[in-house]
């Protein structure tokens, strides 16, 4: 198989993504991309838990980039998840991820955001990084479930 | 009193508020004791923040809707070195009625306890077993 679902969402494992998403791919494993996390034991415990039993591969931008080949040609269903849009557009520089597709899953509300969707609020860096990686050959789209009405990237950046 | 273990509920969406609201219809003042706490439109951060005003200095138990969520992660997260607070996840009602009636127990029984009616709340009336 390969790498089921990309999404951006800074709850990262949660009830969502695990239940309704999960539901749906049946992901053999989690991929978190984060260079903070991938160095917090603490943190890593946490998630471990919240994944309910699923394995958790926690690993940084570096590593991630070195690693999606191996992950795209696995046997394994594999959830890989960011919780920035920042650490999207790093791990798909160069083309990395060119000619797949990205789902914005939730970035809440927080200062300097405005809101997109009631799920998704950005910064004017966050609006460039998503152009910067659409730039890339990724298609990017909005969508908190796998049943909700899917919003394109223009449509989200048209003001 | 103002030793008895406090509850804070967790949960996705309205279910915190409802879930003390009808504590509160059934057993009334007992429901004091338990603060509910939404994670709607919250980020992380947010939630933590929240989290942690909510739970002040004294014994608290988290009860949370699902271990596997932003709920659970947040509530796991504000009880790190803490023997003080304790989560208990798979929140439901008999198990909230049971606690506010039994506050002034250690907080390790507590939690075993509110477990324990939880889990034996669940089951198929009039079905033989």
């Amino acid at each position: 198989m390969s790498i089921v679902l990309r999404r951006i969402d800074e709850r990262l494992i949660h009830g969502q993504v695990v239940i309704g998403w999960g539901h749906q791919l049946r992901p053999d494993c989690f991929v978190l991309v984060d260079d903070q996390l991938a160095d917090s034991d603490w943190e890593k415990q946490l998630y471990e838990l919240a994944a309910g039993g699923s394995e958790v591969i926690f690993t940084s931008v570096a590593d991630a980039r070195d690693r999606l080949a191996e992950w795209g040609t696995s046997d394994r269903r594999v959830i890989l998840l960011t919780r920035d849009i920042g650490t999207m557009r790093r791990l798909a520089e160069g083309g990395s991820l060119s000619g797949e597709e990205v789902n914005l899953g939730g970035v809440h509300h927080g200062p300097g955001r405005k809101e997109l969707l009631p799920y998704l609020y950005v910064t004017q860096e966050d609006r460039e990084g998503l152009r910067t990686i659409a730039a890339e050959g990724v298609e990017l789209s909005a969508r908190d479930l796998p049943d909700a009405h899917r919003v394109s990237l223009s449509t989200l950046l048209k003001d | 009193m103002s030793k008895s273990v406090r509850g804070v509920v967790v949960a996705h969406g309205p279910m915190a508020r409802a879930m003390v609201d009808a504590v509160r219809k059934i057993a009334g003042d007992a429901a004091d004791g338990l603060h509910p706490l939404s994670n709607d439109g919250k980020s992380p951060i947010q939630l933590r923040a929240d989290l942690d005003q909510a739970l002040g200095d004294g014994p608290v138990i988290l009860f949370v809707d699902l271990q596997a969520g932003s709920c659970g992660v947040a509530a796991l997260s504000s009880c790190r070195d803490s023997a003080r607070r304790v989560v208990v996840s798979g929140v439901n009602l008999p198990m909230l009625l049971d606690f506010v009636f039994h506050r002034e127990l250690p907080i390790d029984e507590l939690a075993e306890r509110a477990i324990d009616h939880g889990r034996d709340a669940i089951r198929q009336p009039l079905v033989q077993r």
